[in-house]
């Protein structure tokens, strides 16, 4: 059985599920929901790769590292961030985070 | 059993796919952050194969070298870092079960059928943009394509990683009060006239 563009399209439309299902399933940990994120980011690549592959297109690819590039930017500054607020609060609990509220 | 050499590339996309999926699974239900790392880490690696098999090499050793070797270790430090009692996080974490594990298995569904229900346009692929030159390994064309006509993503590409950085090093920076911090602008302007005293001692006497 030839593996064919669905075969991966699959693939990453199963990974971008699990990414979501997670920030739900984990809504209290914040670091759980930051790697759900990186799983959906991944699901999103796998899709350009596939499709730059498939197509004959290397800008898909191009595209690819500079999701890569926000990806890894995002997680720095969502640590960051995390770290500071844990810091400041004891806790990382995404229902302690509502201070903005209003 | 020896396989015939064009199953090959089936059966290791088999093997990528299920692996990265049930690492992908485990990291969302895994009770201790450490192994969701652990096993991001290894949906990662499996994701790098995959890419591999796709022909975008540059990719996926870009992949291991980010993901494995950075973000991860990242994740790894924040985690072992925070001293934060995790079971009481996983604490409602069955209540949204009922209601998530529909939602997510018929979102899965349309997604893969969405999938197989479509078709390249009969004209799509004269509109390729940049097509794989042959005789040109893969990082070479990439390499070719990114520095000449993307090179203003390139860069912006730089410019957001840049900016992570200082925010990051903005955000977690603190100024400790009662700590002696190196004072650069003085140990710079000594000299030796400031810094060395020449004293005639006698013997016998102290100075």
């Amino acid at each position: 059985m030839a593996i064919g563009l669905g075969h991966y399209l699959t693939v990453g439309a199963i990974l971008f599920t699990l990414g979501i299902f997670g920030i739900f399933l984990n809504r209290k940990n914040v670091i759980i929901i930051l790697m759900s994120i990186e799983l959906i980011l991944l699901a999103v690549n796998i899709n350009l790769v596939a499709f730059s592959s498939f197509l004959h297109d290397l800008v898909g690819q191009v595209f690819a590292l500079l999701v890569l590039t926000v990806a890894a930017a995002e997680t720095a500054i969502g640590l960051a961030i995390l770290a500071v607020f844990f810091r400041n609060r004891g806790s990382i609990a995404v229902e302690d985070i509502n201070l903005m509220k209003g | 059993m020896i396989l015939p050499a064009a199953l090959l590339p089936a059966v290791f996309f088999w093997i990528f796919a299920v692996i990265c999926v049930a690492s992908a699974v485990m990291v969302i239900t895994a009770r201790n952050p450490v192994h969701s790392v652990l096993f991001l880490i290894l949906a990662f690696v499996n994701a790098s194969g995959l890419f591999m098999l796709l022909g975008a090499e540059f990719l996926a050793m870009i992949l291991i070298v980010v993901y494995v070797g950075a973000v991860a270790v990242l994740f790894l430090f924040v985690v072992m870092m925070l001293d934060v009692d995790f079971t009481e996080l996983r604490q409602g974490f069955l209540n949204y079960l009922p209601i998530g594990i529909p939602i997510g298995i018929i979102f899965a569904v349309e997604l893969v059928l969405v999938v197989f229900a479509w078709a390249f346009a009969p004209d799509a692929s004269s509109a390729v943009a940049a097509p794989p030159p042959p005789d040109m390994t893969n990082t070479e064309a990439l390499g070719r394509l990114l520095y000449t006509r993307y090179v203003y993503f390139f860069e912006a590409a730089g410019v957001v990683l840049l900016i992570a950085m200082i925010g990051a090093i903005v955000l977690t920076l603190r100024h400790k009060v009662n700590v002696r911090r190196q004072n650069v602008r003085a140990q710079v302007a000594r000299t030796p006239a400031t810094a060395i005293e020449i004293r005639q001692v006698r013997p016998g006497q102290g100075i």
